[in-house]
């Protein structure tokens, strides 16, 4: 494994709920992100992963969550997969559209979407990866320009 | 940290002043519980002091709602105040800005309420 990329083999579970957004914070703040984005990138993998442990595993035991995080120079590509049946996008609502604005459930997808750059979903049988880009703009932490 | 309320009784208002995070699990479920809590004793006019609320998830954002939709099914009325930079930001990419009163004047907000 390159420096640059690290993965986690996660229990379906709150707690691993909890991590995923926690690392994705600390490596987003690591690769230069600015606060702001740091927040939305580690509320996306949060959603994320809410999905995977919630939809995909249905917090089965027997069921793991895999994190993966890679860095390239300006992009932060986040990868998470689930062991679930696998998201039928066709059945996620628009939160946006008027009579789903009072549902209680239904923004994840939605939030994911606003926040990152680039968001590739793909559901199989055997379970959904979700595939999460986000580009450093501007300068990066140590004040250099990041490369695109 | 984790979600914390109080409640307070203000001219008929209870205020519920939150804190921490409204995410899924247990900020949650305090929402909820002390939501119902609220409405099993007859208070019915309920403004939810968000000002120290720095972090809210989609399940928090849905709790919102739930509370909102219960408390109006019950002949009540559910305001918000004191919204911090990013649950204004949520509610305002999420379309839920208009939903929600949203006031930032705490002795307004109890005065806007119905008699």
């Amino acid at each position: 494994m390159s420096a640059n990329r690290v993965s986690y083999t996660l229990d379906s579970t709150l707690d691993t709920v909890n991590s995923a957004e926690e690392v994705a914070s600390q490596i987003a703040t690591e690769a230069g992100f600015a606060d702001e984005e740091v927040m939305k990138i580690a509320m996306a993998v949060r959603e994320a992963a809410v999905n995977a442990v919630l939809h995909g595993n249905a917090y089965d035991p027997g069921k793991k969550v895999t994190v993966d995080f890679e860095r390239t120079a300006g992009t932060l590509v986040i990868t998470i997969k689930d062991q679930g049946k696998g998201l039928d996008l066709a059945k996620i609502p628009d939160p946006l559209a008027p009579e789903n604005l009072l549902k209680t459930s239904g923004r994840g997808i939605f939030l994911i979407r606003s926040f990152m750059d680039e968001v590739e979903i793909n559901p199989s049988t055997t379970g959904t990866e979700i595939k999460l880009i986000k580009h450093v703009h501007g300068p990066t932490a140590d004040g250099k320009e990041a490369s695109q | 940290m984790s979600m914390k309320t109080s409640t307070r009784q203000v001219d008929g208002v209870t205020i519920v002043d939150c804190s921490g995070r409204i995410t899924l699990g247990e900020g949650s479920v305090i929402l909820r519980d002390t939501v119902r809590d609220l409405l099993a004793k007859g208070n019915k006019k309920i403004l939810l002091n968000l000002g120290d609320v720095n972090y809210i998830d989609s399940s928090g954002i849905g709790e919102l709602v739930s509370a909102y939709t219960t408390v109006k099914n019950q002949g009540g009325e559910l305001k918000l105040l004191n919204l911090t930079k990013k649950v204004h930001d949520l509610l305002q990419i999420t379309k839920l800005y208009t939903v929600f009163d949203v006031k930032d004047d705490e002795a307004a907000a109890v005065k806007s309420f119905g008699q």
